[in-house]
């Protein structure tokens, strides 16, 4: 099968005009060759009723041959202590709660050729040199034990023993004893690793592990992972001061031994939060060296880019969007990329893992050759939508590894689907700039200060509370929002200040999600509270209208115009469209309304004032009502039986002269290219970009 | 044992072939709910080879790329769906579906 065979990454997903940009390559093509190149991107879609993949070179001296090995990804969280002193006889303790004990061998903690480990029946083992000893008796999945061992490098005897901590009962504790070979302990001391012959690290633990105290003589180091909880230190409270840190973002802020449920929130008691879970598929920096390092042109367009590298198969695309460089001339539009729900989603496996899809999904999951590539590749990591390898949630994301979703092509979704709202703008011959999450996150409202308008994208899923805040403040001061999506606004992010780069994510509560957060975990390491917006009490609704509703992902449907569509408010909506059906076209789904689409909802706090001016209907068995809106499981929840699984389309003024417009809809985009772009849903979106750069001020109407 | 799927039921065999995306009669629904069940569902996938080219292809266990399962090619999505719904349909019912 022909696949990429040249992929990479950035340090940024965003950068200005004039910026220097380094591009990080890894080649796995044994002629070790690949073409390098920088292109707008225009156009992502590459169906057969769409307009196809359009893009534009960018002459930056980058097009040429370039010769390139494979970097290797070293995935895999553990803790290191690099500086240690030299070590006698020594006597290891510590907490330890497997998820995969049995399966393979893992560290728990590693003095140079001295290892604690668990070996491969999922019992505590001691080795050094290779020889082991071993309890014999393999500890239990997802308890506490406490696991001690003793070693004395001067005749080798050594000691060990693991006991179920209370709370359970069936386990006893176990011993074993014997001689190993006369090996030196020394550092760097690793915790849920063990060093690699060669460089690296190897045999990662997957779970948790609490208290870890290490003596040797006078030494008798004791790590207490209650502390600095927020950061990737790790902090030695002894005299000794061995303090150490995390590599590759373990989980943190995850109940310790000690948890009772009598605090849910980390910071009120980090004693009962004294442990770390690690996996051996976390990953916050690749850590490749740079290949490629090329210059902007200061005069470059604002918009979606590509470096777009190709060696014997399809090209790769390193997507990233150029914003306006702070202080520059800015248009009066804004588009504001999706860039932290496209690192939600980067490197979503899921769709390649066995199970029943399409009982939610309603139709079969579809890859490409691309999307091959990173399952070739586990250790580019997982999204925020998988599980480890151990069944726990991914809660990190980061952008430092390759990202196979910001690109033009493959799923048609987000970046790819967002391009649509692009093409459609260069089309109309709209002036925009495209601005960021991570800048809005970053900046502020003050990113948005001088744009008359904000147009989402497609689907602008997750957001920081700061982002939230920024957009708030930008329509309560007169600014016009254009939400083109759907299911926005939904759940919260934070950004570890210890990573950067790196989103983290708890899904928690409930909500229409990948994975649930663990009891006693819903608070983000930064000690936000974690899930839907809507549960922490922002729910989309007041900010645009609408909120979640619905979703399915077999066939789109149209909207058919209310009586409000002709309410004297809405009339510059609809200037020059007919039509009571729009949207009954699209190249998702042969419709505007699909995919995920949202709903008013009075409750919810969409404004009495807003105006649903058109809403879907006649959506297929595969959409159903989302289960943050039912108590209970229901029959009747699908598009056939359900009045409530439709999207609306709304309109309302704000206080300060300002407005929102709301599509409601993922699908909508995908819409506006249709017949040439001379259709109904391109037609009311240009009335509303028009009205919306229009300085003149919206006036919410008298109550 | 009666089968899951009535293999009489060709008419709803029909009914989603001519429309595998969208809104599908209460019968039909059943039939595909007991084809989606992850012990029927065959784990299936489609694989965009290229642009507007798409095999079929099974899901492994942990996170391997999909095992293509035979040489064919469809160039519409809708009658990649086709071959699995016939495949599942055959595993349920023990019969070849043949359609006039």
């Amino acid at each position: 099968m022909n696949k990429p065979t040249v992929v990479g990454y950035l340090d940024s997903l965003y950068a200005h005009p004039g910026d220097a940009v380094i591009v990080r390559v890894s080649v796995f093509d044994p002629a070790g060759r690949y073409t390098a190149d920088l292109v707008r991107l225009i156009c992502g879609e590459t169906g057969p009723k769409g307009p196809g993949i359009k893009e534009e070179r960018i002459e930056v001296g980058l097009a040429k041959e370039y010769a390139g090995g494979e970097q290797p990804t070293p995935i895999g969280s553990y803790v290191i202590v690099e500086k240690m002193p030299q070590l006698g006889a020594v006597e290891m303790s510590l907490r330890v709660w497997p998820t995969l004990p049995g399966k393979g061998q893992q560290a728990l903690v590693s003095l140079g050729p001295l290892r604690l480990f668990i070996d491969q029946s999922g019992a505590v083992a001691l080795a050094a040199n290779g020889e082991s000893i071993s309890t014999g008796r393999p500890l239990r999945a997802r308890a506490w034990h406490r696991v001690k061992a003793r070693y004395d490098p001067a005749t080798g005897a050594a000691r060990l023993s693991s006991a179920p901590l209370p709370g359970f009962h069936g386990d006893a504790k176990t011993e074993a004893k014997g001689g190993l070979p006369v090996v030196k302990p020394k550092g760097p001391l690793l915790m849920a690793a063990a060093p690699k012959p060669g460089g690296g690290t190897t045999d990662h633990f997957y779970g948790k592990l609490e208290a870890p105290v290490l003596r040797s003589g006078k030494l008798k180091a004791r790590w207490d992972f209650s502390r600095a909880i927020d950061t990737a230190k790790i902090e030695d409270v002894s005299a000794a001061k061995l303090h150490g840190r995390t590599v590759n973002a373990p989980k943190r802020a995850v109940t310790a031994a000690k948890w009772d449920g009598s605090t849910h929130d980390w910071r009120r008691n980090p004693a009962h939060y004294a442990a770390i879970h690690f996996h051996g598929d976390d990953l916050s920096d690749a850590g490749w060296k740079p290949s490629l390092n090329f210059k902007l042109p200061k005069n470059l367009k604002s918009g979606f880019y590509a470096v777009k590298l190709q060696a014997s198969g399809p090209a790769f695309y390193v997507g990233f969007i150029v914003s306006p460089r702070p202080g520059a001339k800015r248009a009066k539009l804004a588009v504001l990329a999706s860039t932290v729900t496209y690192l939600a989603y980067a490197n979503y496996r899921r769709r390649m893992t066995p199970g029943p899809f399409e009982l939610a999904m309603g139709a079969l999951p579809t890859v490409d050759m691309t999307d091959i590539v990173l399952a070739d590749h586990p250790e580019f990591g997982n999204s925020t939508y998988d599980v480890h390898r151990d069944g726990f949630g991914v809660a990190h994301a980061t952008i430092r590894r390759p990202l196979f979703n910001m690109r033009p092509g493959g799923r048609f979704w987000n970046f790819s689907m967002d391009l649509c709202l692009i093409d459609w703008l260069d089309n109309q011959g709209i002036e925009y700039d495209v601005v960021t999450d991570h800048e809005l996150h970053e900046q502020g409202t003050g990113l948005l200060k001088s744009y008359k308008a904000v147009m989402t994208g497609s689907h602008p899923e997750y957001h920081s509370l700061e982002m939230l805040q920024a957009l708030e403040a930008f329509v309560s001061s007169g600014g016009r929002l254009m939400y083109m999506g759907g299911n926005g606004f939904y759940w919260r992010v934070t950004f570890p200040r210890a990573h950067p780069g790196m989103i983290e994510l708890r899904r928690s509560e409930d909500g229409t999600r990948a994975w649930a957060e663990m009891p006693g975990q819903y608070y983000h390491s930064t000690g936000e509270y974690g899930g839907l917006w809507r549960r922490i009490g922002r729910p989309p609704n007041a900010l645009v209208g609408i909120g979640f509703i619905a979703q399915g992902f077999d066939a789109s449907t149209y909207y058919r115009r209310t009586a409000a569509s002709r309410d004297p408010r809405a009339t510059f909506l609809f200037a020059g469209i007919d039509e009571e059906i729009i949207g009954d076209f699209g190249a998702w789904g042969d419709g505007a309304s699909g995919l995920e689409i949202d709903a008013y909802d009075a409750h919810l706090g969409s404004p009495p004032h807003a105006l649903v001016v058109a809403s879907s209907e006649n959506h297929s068995n595969a959409f159903m009502l989302v289960n943050e809106e039912m108590l209970n499981n229901s029959h009747g929840v699908d598009g056939t039986l359900n009045a409530r699984v439709k999207a609306d389309i709304v309109f309302f003024e704000t206080p300060g002269g300002g407005a929102v417009f709301s599509t409601g809809s993922i699908a909508y985009a995908a819409s506006l290219a249709h017949n040439g772009y001379d259709n109904n849903i391109a037609r009311l979106t240009r009335n509303v970009v028009e009205r919306f750069l229009d300085p003149a001020p919206f006036k919410p109407p008298a109550s | 044992m009666k089968p899951l799927i009535d293999p009489a039921r060709l008419d709803l065999a029909a009914e989603y072939r001519a429309k595998p995306f969208g809104r599908h009669s209460p019968e039909l629904q059943a039939v595909l709910d007991v084809m989606h069940r992850p012990e029927h569902c065959q784990d299936l996938i489609l694989v965009s080879i290229e642009p507007g080219k798409w095999m079929l292809g099974q899901r492994l266990p942990d996170g391997k790329p999909p095992r293509l399962i035979e040489n064919r090619v469809f160039t519409r999505l809708e009658d990649g769906e086709w071959e699995a719904f016939r495949r599942r349909w055959k595993a349920l019912t023990g019969q070849e579906l043949k359609l006039p």
